[in-house]
């Protein structure tokens, strides 16, 4: 087992592994985030996805945000493992978890970092539907890009 | 030399996921307009930039050694 606070794996994450990484004497709360494949987005059946990753740069994006949240509640404990390669409906795509000695801290913590990784980790994901693929452009699913890159001029001959 | 990174839609566009050039002393939006011009299938314009693992800004000065990543807009968690 390891004991990195901050992974990127291609393989399936055990989430009881991340939630003991952030075991501690003193907590007297653990909340888990399970970031997990929807199959359906604005009524588009999603066949699978394929996630990317700048792993060194997204395991010091992580640091980041562990740095971001031990700046605003100094009681936190965090670790986030992130999955990439091709994941299935329902497959666990990220894992937060945090600890601190009272509820409140470990809920607004763990939403923290999961609105920090949308934000600055660098970490891609390819729909896969019946009918074709797409780079999605960003976290809300509502800027994708058709052509797999922001619209130019050239695309119209596409 | 400068090596560079591709992640997502660029590294399929591009069909690599690094490539090496000879260059050294460009700010980011040289190094972005160099390589628009070299593989006019990139657009470069929206995307952000990293250089060794940081993020960079189009004035940000890339040095023969350095490592720059070109991130398409994420959508990881």
């Amino acid at each position: 087992m390891t004991t990195a606070l901050f992974e990127v794996i291609d393989q399936p994450i055990d989430v009881e592994e991340v939630r003991q990484k952030v075991l501690s004497r003193n907590a007297g709360a653990i909340t888990l985030f399970i970031g997990t494949v929807r199959e359906m987005t604005n009524g588009k059946k999603t066949m699978h996805l394929e996630y990317q990753a700048y792993p060194a740069m997204a395991i010091k994006m992580f640091e980041q945000i562990a740095k971001e949240i031990q700046e605003e509640w100094p009681e936190a404990k965090v670790a986030i493992t992130h999955r990439v390669g091709h994941l299935a409906i329902s497959d666990i795509a990220v894992v937060i978890a945090v600890s601190s000695p009272h509820r409140k801290i470990a809920y607004m913590a763990n939403e923290y970092a999961i609105d920090r990784i949308k934000q600055i980790v660098p970490i891609w994901k390819k729909e896969h539907w019946e009918d074709g693929t797409e780079w999605i452009g960003d976290q809300l699913e509502n800027v994708p890009y058709p052509q797999g890159k922001p619209a130019i001029q050239e695309e119209e001959n596409l | 030399m400068i090596n560079i990174l591709l992640f997502a839609h660029l590294q399929e566009a591009l069909g690599e996921s690094k490539l090496s050039v000879e260059l050294s002393d460009v700010t980011v939006a040289q190094l972005k307009e160099w390589m628009e011009k070299r593989y006019p299938q990139l657009s470069l314009q929206q995307i952000m930039t990293a250089v060794n693992e940081e993020f960079a800004t189009d004035t940000t000065i890339v040095k023969s050694g350095d490592t720059i990543a070109f991130i398409p807009p994420i959508s990881g968690g």
